[in-house]
């Protein structure tokens, strides 16, 4: 075998935190091939970033590297000097951040921040702003020219990507290091800057350190892959084997979290793997994941599993690795009751003709058009679409939150809604909550979580002051708050917690709709799949319905009875969540589908969606997808489409379409 | 589907850990310190004037006119033969009672439209601060001596609605700094969502939160309210006629350094300068333990 281009030896990274050393990388050794991706997965606070960021030395003030070596191309990293170091981050080790538009400075035009690259490899400032420019054409941004005379927070966060990768890629690296860099970006846009790396490396040499959560994006772009656990290696191998075959409880337990592959509520619980990883910098002195693993024996307490090579360079650093695969549930497999609802009962919620205009200045923004649907008692109706589809702002008028337009009828349980929080009776404004994002944002960091609860319990339910203590608490504990951390404020507890809190506080009014607005997005997966069990269970017992909104089309689907997919405000498929995912799909739902990395089964032919989402404020003529659609050339009625705005026709029961495509034509070309 | 409460309860003792080892470093803080003895020490004399000086602060004696520190007189005589080391001592009270019930004025009202214009916004939010605005263009001493001048020249109640008021506009604009960022956060929305009122809104949700900057607000300006009183003593007016105020008695005996007659003036001098810095270094520490 040739040297590796980056070799991690042992290595020990700590940060000192108020005097005291934790470590984070607990002795990480891997080797990155010439040419080979390297994946390395693992939940948050598990030391992938620092490990990115070790490979280029580029490690924080109060880290240090207790031992081991850092080896880049034969040289021990953290023995040479800091000149020697510069050199290499100038050409030979490029980085690529989670966050693009942080990365460029927001004070220089694009075009200069290129070039300054090429300047820095000694050429004159008109040779590297034509540099600048060729290297903008090869990330195919479309018109670098006027791309480079724009300031970075007048790019699209995928559009600045590209930037950032067109700069990594210019000195044409042999070591690439990628965190996180479609973490926050639409799938679309991800699976088109994903497409776009691979196929610029495709030819070259480069090898690339690949840090990411999702397991998906790891398996599309990855050769080999490294599961991280609190600073230890736990399992390596390659993608596939380790996808299809883990032979670690860890990497076993992370793989059934995810809800994939047609995974539904009303055919199985999601797997969970109880607890959460270590704090920062805990004695361990056996395995890193004894405290999680439903296998673990008393030896595992006391002595660190070696790192067992199973075959062909699959290792897995588990005492009992023959035994992972048939790691026990942690979580009854019993799916949920299907809920009947017996034909011709009233809907629960009904929306007719809604739209919702902002004014500004003088220019109006239609970010809502004519939605028309409605959702029965205890169903979940999911929806999708990239962002400034107009998902948040639908959820918000539902609410009270925005004021829809004249004309837009909401009603629920047969009586009209009020078109402000403040037209509505509490008894309304309980009946349709939300369960926010972000709970750190949600959730009031001065008070206590019984507080935050009572509260809405008192002005929701009118209960007096004590009663409404009670319910919260009672309200808490349903949820898995354990009474303990009642009077804690939500700082103090974990992400899944503080989601939990937030979901009691969603119950306080006896509500029958509650908007779920990516509650998930900012969760481990372990914890998400946690609060996609609650949010089922909760389902079927108070029989709410919701409207879930999220990005990750397999738990949109995983929880869904009937999705809604969304673009530039308009419904443009409406149907049960099987016949939207199974298709014929409309074009926009082919290429949102089309675009999530599968963990299972073979790659998809991906259907791509041109350009950007255009502006609301001046919407295509016709059929607003026309300029991006990917089935509309070669279809025949390309006249229409560009022309005359589709209605929304029911295709089949149940199932509605905007588009001007026959069934028949969808369905045989979406099955070439 | 619980998470073991025995981590995340060790991980709350951690942030409680955490929050006391602020406080712990805090109290470290050498500015701290020294500020905090500069603060104590003046409000100790404020408190028990009485009891500290030894001489009757007003006693006028001619015999004893412009005598040098001695151990009789520690800190001298004045120009009429008061003690200054008494005067000093019983100068204490008016000007921390008057500088802190200006800034507690100004803060309060301060806050009061920095969340009310941080969390409407709009046209009202506009008005408010263009208002604010020009109150921030005048020089506090200069509208402090006209409207002095125009009603009471001696009024203390004056002085401290006049610091008052030109302190508003500062504290307001930084907390509807701090109140736009926070009234964007969704536990706002959230309350909103429970038909909360917006006195609720305000004072029960937003207002906790921005606390810190209004404490470091307010201490800093507690130090610039110390110097605008003195001032406004030094130049004769603000203050009651003949009390032991430090400005007042810089103001009655700086022509005497010319005869070398220092202590009547560096003395009630240093004791603004020491009070001053004491709440500046208390303001500093504090913004650094807030890390704001």
């Amino acid at each position: 075998m040739s040297t590796p281009t980056l070799e991690l030896r042992d290595l020990r990274v700590a940060y000192t935190v108020r005097g005291i050393d934790r470590e984070v990388l607990r002795g990480v050794s891997l080797a990155i091939q010439p040419g080979e991706a390297y994946g390395l997965v693992g939940e948050s606070g598990c030391g992938k970033s620092t490990a990115a960021f070790a490979a280029m030395r580029y490690l924080p003030r109060n880290a240090k590297v207790l031992s081991g070596g850092i080896i880049f191309e034969g040289r021990d990293l953290t023995s040479v000097s800091d000149a020697d170091i510069r050199e290499l981050r100038r050409g030979a080790i490029s980085m690529v951040y989670q966050n693009p538009i942080a990365a460029l400075n927001p004070t220089i035009r694009v075009g200069k921040q290129v070039a300054e690259t090429f300047a820095l490899l000694g050429h004159d400032d008109k040779a590297a702003m034509e540099r600048a420019e060729e290297a903008l054409r090869k990330v195919q941004i479309a018109d670098p020219k006027s791309v480079m005379r724009r300031y970075p927070h007048q790019l699209s966060g995928g559009m600045a990507q590209r930037v950032v990768i067109a700069m990594a890629l210019a000195t044409e690296p042999r070591l690439l290091v990628l965190d996180e860099p479609t973490t926050g970006l639409d799938a679309t846009v991800e699976a088109e800057v994903l497409d776009l790396v691979r196929g610029l490396l495709k030819e070259s040499n480069t090898s690339i350190l690949f840090i990411s959560h999702n397991l998906g994006v790891i398996r599309t772009m990855c050769d080999r892959v490294g599961v991280l656990y609190a600073g230890a290696l736990v399992e390596e191998g390659d993608t596939e084997t380790i996808i299809q075959n883990p032979n670690h409880p860890y990497t076993v337990g992370l793989m059934r979290c995810i809800p994939r592959g047609g995974l539904h509520k009303h055919l199985a619980h999601l797997d969970t793997i109880p607890g959460s990883p270590p704090p920062l910098g805990s004695e361990l002195p056996g395995c890193v994941f004894v405290d999680r693993c439903a296998i673990a024996q008393d030896v595992c307490r006391h002595t660190p599993p070696p790192l067992v090579d199973l075959h062909d360079g699959h290792f897995s650093r588990c005492h009992f690795n023959e035994q992972a695969i048939n790691l026990p549930r942690t979580v009854g497999s019993a799916p949920l009751q299907r809920r009947t609802t017996a034909p011709g009962s009233p809907d629960l919620l009904t929306i007719a003709h809604l739209s919702k205009t902002f004014r500004q200045d003088d220019s109006a923004i239609t970010v809502l058009s004519d939605v028309s649907m409605s959702l029965a008692h205890g169903e979940t109706l999911g929806l999708v679409g990239e962002s400034g589809s107009g998902k948040t702002t639908l959820a918000k008028t539902l609410l009270g939150i925005f004021e829809p337009d004249d004309g837009s009828i909401l009603t629920l349980d047969g009586k009209q809604l009020g078109a402000t929080i403040a037209d509505r009776t509490a008894g309304e404004v309980g009946a349709v909550q939300i369960v926010f994002q972000n709970p750190d944002s949600a959730l009031n960091r001065r008070h206590s979580v019984t507080r935050i609860v009572a509260r809405a319990v008192t002005k929701l339910a009118g209960k007096s002051k004590s009663d409404s203590i009670d319910r919260a608490q009672e309200l808490l504990t349903s949820m898995s708050v354990d009474p303990v951390l009642h009077s804690s404020r939500p700082v103090q507890l974990s992400g899944g917690l503080k989601q939990r809190v937030a979901i009691a506080r969603s119950f306080a009014g006896n509500p029958k709709l509650i908007v779920c607005d990516e509650p998930t997005s900012a969760l481990d997966v372990s914890v998400q799949a946690n609060i996609l069990n609650l949010l089922a269970d909760l389902q079927a017992r108070e029989n709410v319905s919701y409207v879930f909104i999220s990005h990750d089309l397999g738990v949109v689907r995983y929880l869904s009875d009937r999705i809604a997919v969304l673009y530039l405000g308009r419904i443009m498929e409406l149907g049960a969540a099987e016949e939207v995912f199974q298709g014929p799909h409309h074009p926009y739902t082919e290429a949102l589908v089309s675009s999530v990395p599968a963990i299972d089964g073979s790659p998809r032919t991906r259907i791509r969606l041109g350009g950007e989402v255009p502006s609301p404020a001046n919407p295509p003529t016709g059929c607003v997808l026309h300029p991006r659609c990917p089935r509309m050339a070669g279809s025949g009625v390309e006249a229409r489409c560009t022309t005359e705005e589709p209605a929304l026709r029911e295709v089949s029961p149940g199932h509605f379409m905007r588009c001007h495509l026959s069934m028949d034509y969808l369905r045989d070309i979406q099955h070439d | 589907m619980s998470e073991p409460v025995s981590l995340r309860a060790a991980s709350a003792t951690e942030r409680k850990r955490i929050r006391a080892e602020r406080f712990a470093q805090l109290r470290r803080n050498p500015a701290f310190i020294v500020g905090s003895l500069l603060l104590g020490t003046w409000v100790i004399c404020a408190i028990f004037a009485e009891l500290l000086t030894p001489k009757d602060p007003g006693l006028v004696n001619v015999l004893v006119v412009n005598k040098p520190p001695s151990g009789d007189y520690w800190f001298g005589t004045d120009n009429i033969g008061r003690d200054v080391f008494s005067r000093i001592i019983a100068g204490a009270r008016p000007i921390l009672i008057m500088a802190t019930a200006a800034t507690v004025m100004a803060t309060i009202l301060g806050s009061s439209l920095g969340l009310l214009t941080g969390y409407l916004k709009g046209r009202f939010d506009v008005i408010v601060m263009r208002i604010l605005d020009a109150i921030n263009a005048l020089p506090v001493i200069v509208i402090a001596l006209l409207a002095l001048a125009a009603l009471d020249g001696q009024s203390e109640t004056i002085t401290v609605l006049i610091i008052g008021f030109v302190f508003t506009p500062i504290i307001a604009r930084t907390v509807r700094a701090a109140v736009l960022s926070e009234a964007e956060l969704d536990y706002v929305a959230a309350a909103k969502l429970r038909t909360e009122k917006m006195p609720h809104i305000l004072f029960a949700e937003i207002l906790p939160n921005v606390l810190p900057p209004i404490i470091v607000e307010f201490t800093i300006r507690l130090g610039y309210a110390v110097f605008a009183i003195a001032t406004l003593s030094f130049l004769g007016v603000g203050v009651e006629l003949g009390s032991p105020n430090w400005g007042s008695q810089v103001a009655e005996n700086y022509s005497g350094i010319f005869g070398k007659i220092w202590w009547s003036t560096i003395f009630p001098a240093g004791a603004i300068a020491t009070l001053a810095i004491g709440i500046n270094l208390i303001a500093d520490s504090i913004m650094e333990a807030f890390e704001i």
